[in-house]
């Protein structure tokens, strides 16, 4: 960011009236607007279609085939309807909170995206609090979808509402356990520093580091395909029971918001977990020290691909898993999140860890 | 720059904390709630305690109001049946306490005047690591009390809302 200032100052003379403080903010949001519209937004919209094809598949049946090749620009289409459909609020409704629901939502999600890397350098803002960042600002979605629950008016409306925030907010507690535990292992709470701290290979991830990781990192997998309502926890939306939940009352593009921040949560997911137990970005130091003679832009791009393959593995494990598991009930539920994960979540961040960091390390290098 | 953010925010927190006393539906003072929150924590960012910015979102932005807004929501307060609980007499304890803390804050901050962020606070200020330290090390005994109370109120409300053995 400092070398971007810099230039821009060098270069343009208008610049060097303005306040450094007023270039740094515009250069935040054009960044920001930049990861939303080229990245985050084209990537929600191409895994809607992906994730209908493969349901398509599961199900015995043959999917959006239509638009496009195979289907592929399906998502534009239904975009461009959903932008044209009328928006109906209904009169019953609290009409102020029912338009305000669906832009908490949306907020919340994206302000995510700030702290999410790309590669080493491609980041929008790599704060020092980052993981806790992303921690503190998904949690303004619940608001909305509270919110949204009781502004529609409607008994499942406010059911969907008040099953999805029991869920989130129960499901915090082991998830913030299980990044605690990579938190104490590297030291930092940057997501930058976090996946310097690993390595290219994977027994240099943080997923194989010590025993007791794999089990954090299956219950911050667990945990966050319940915080983003996916199957088989999706019972603020099992439409068996509920219609649609929360978005029930809605249509046209503030129904679109919802199914937005969904799929955006989906790549949210599988970014955390990558970057915190899959060792990131990291590539081999023989293919960096490659890529540096050929420019910086190669070895961005080499980041970007190993990052954004680990993750597009974690987003089919969790399609697949959507479309095979049937879903959970209320109550069971709840005695996983606070009789088995809870629990889980503190023996491995708090009891081992420490343990392993302080006792049986020490031990060791006292041996040898 | 600085000082804009600072009057937009503090604005913000101030008339939405004069929405939470106007608005006679409970579920929007409790939005309105939420946004004072909110600007206290940009303010709290302003004044480079990031960490504690994050942790006003998180416990009360997200946590503490969600809560609340399941309460009313369960409870389904609406207009009418806040309209029949009498006043008066809260509306007397109301009045002065609030005076008293009018007084209190006046007498404390008249005159005061602090720079905002002109001073020199050095790299480590606000982060993670200096916050943690003056929790475990200066003010470790007033925090772990915070925590034995938080556990006493946890226990009381498990006791209250389990029903009776038969």
């Amino acid at each position: 960011m400092e070398k971007i200032v810099s230039y821009l100052v060098g270069h343009c003379e208008k610049l060097q009236h303005l306040p450094e403080d007023f270039i740094y903010l515009a250069l935040q949001v054009v960044a920001g607007l930049l990861v939303l519209m080229l990245f985050v937004a084209p990537f929600a919209g191409i895994i809607s279609f992906v994730e209908r094809r493969i349901a398509a598949r599961v199900m015995d049946r043959v999917g959006p085939n239509r638009v496009g090749p195979q289907g592929i620009f399906q998502w534009l289409a239904d975009g461009v309807k959903s932008l044209l459909k009328e928006d109906i609020i209904p009169a019953q409704a609290d009409s102020v909170l029912f338009r305000l629901a669906p832009y908490l939502v949306f907020v919340g999600m994206f302000a995510a995206f700030v702290v999410v890397p790309f590669s080493s350098g491609l980041i929008v803002a790599d704060l020092n609090i980052g993981i806790f960042y992303l921690i503190a600002v998904t949690s303004i979605v619940v608001v909305g979808i509270m919110m949204s629950g009781w502004a529609s008016n409607n008994k499942y409306s406010l059911l969907g509402g008040m099953r999805s925030a029991a869920q989130i907010v129960s499901y915090e507690i082991p998830a913030g356990l299980s990044i605690l535990a990579v938190v104490i292992l590297s030291g930092s709470l940057s997501i930058q520093s976090i996946i310097k701290a690993q390595g290219a290979y994977p027994w240099q991830w943080f997923l194989f580091q010590n025993p007791l990781m794999p089990i954090a990192f299956i219950s911050l997998f667990i945990a966050s395909l319940a915080e983003g309502n996916r199957t088989p926890f999706d019972i603020p939306e099992a439409e068996s029971e509920l219609v649609s939940g929360y978005s029930t009352e809605y249509s046209g593009m503030r129904f679109v918001f919802f199914y937005f921040e969904e799929w955006a949560n989906l790549y949210l997911i599988a970014a955390v977990s990558t970057a915190l137990f899959l060792g990131g970005w990291n590539l081999p130091s023989a293919v960096v020290s490659w890529a540096q003679t050929k420019g910086d832009v190669l070895l961005h791009l080499l980041q970007f691909l190993t990052f954004f393959i680990k993750a597009m593995v974690m987003v089919f494990i969790i399609i697949q898993l959507r479309w095979t598991l049937p879903r959970v009930r209320v109550d069971q539920l709840m005695a996983l999140c606070w009789k088995y994960l809870t629990p889980i979540g503190f023996v491995v961040s708090l009891g081992w860890q420490l343990g392993w960091l302080y006792f049986l390390r020490e031990c060791l290098w006292s041996v040898m | 720059m600085q000082l804009a953010f600072f009057y937009f925010f503090s604005g913000l927190s101030i008339l939405s904390a004069l929405f939470v006393i106007f608005f006679r539906n409970t579920l929007s003072a409790a939005i309105a709630l939420v946004v004072t929150l909110f600007g206290v924590a940009c303010l709290f960012g302003l004044l480079e305690a990031h960490f504690l910015a994050a942790m006003q979102v998180l416990v009360y932005a997200g946590a503490v109001m969600v809560l609340f807004l399941f309460v009313i929501m369960l409870m389904n307060l609406g207009r009418e049946e806040l309209l029949k609980i009498k006043l008066a007499f809260l509306g007397i304890i109301g009045v002065i306490t609030g005076v008293c803390l009018a007084i209190l804050l006046v007498t404390r901050f008249m005159g005061l005047s602090a720079p905002l962020l002109s001073l020199d606070l050095g790299v480590e200020y606000g982060t993670v690591k200096s916050v943690g330290k003056l929790l475990f090390g200066e003010y470790l005994i007033p925090f772990e009390l915070t925590s034995i109370l938080l556990l006493v109120a946890i226990i009381g409300a498990i006791t209250l809302a389990r029903k009776p053995q038969s």
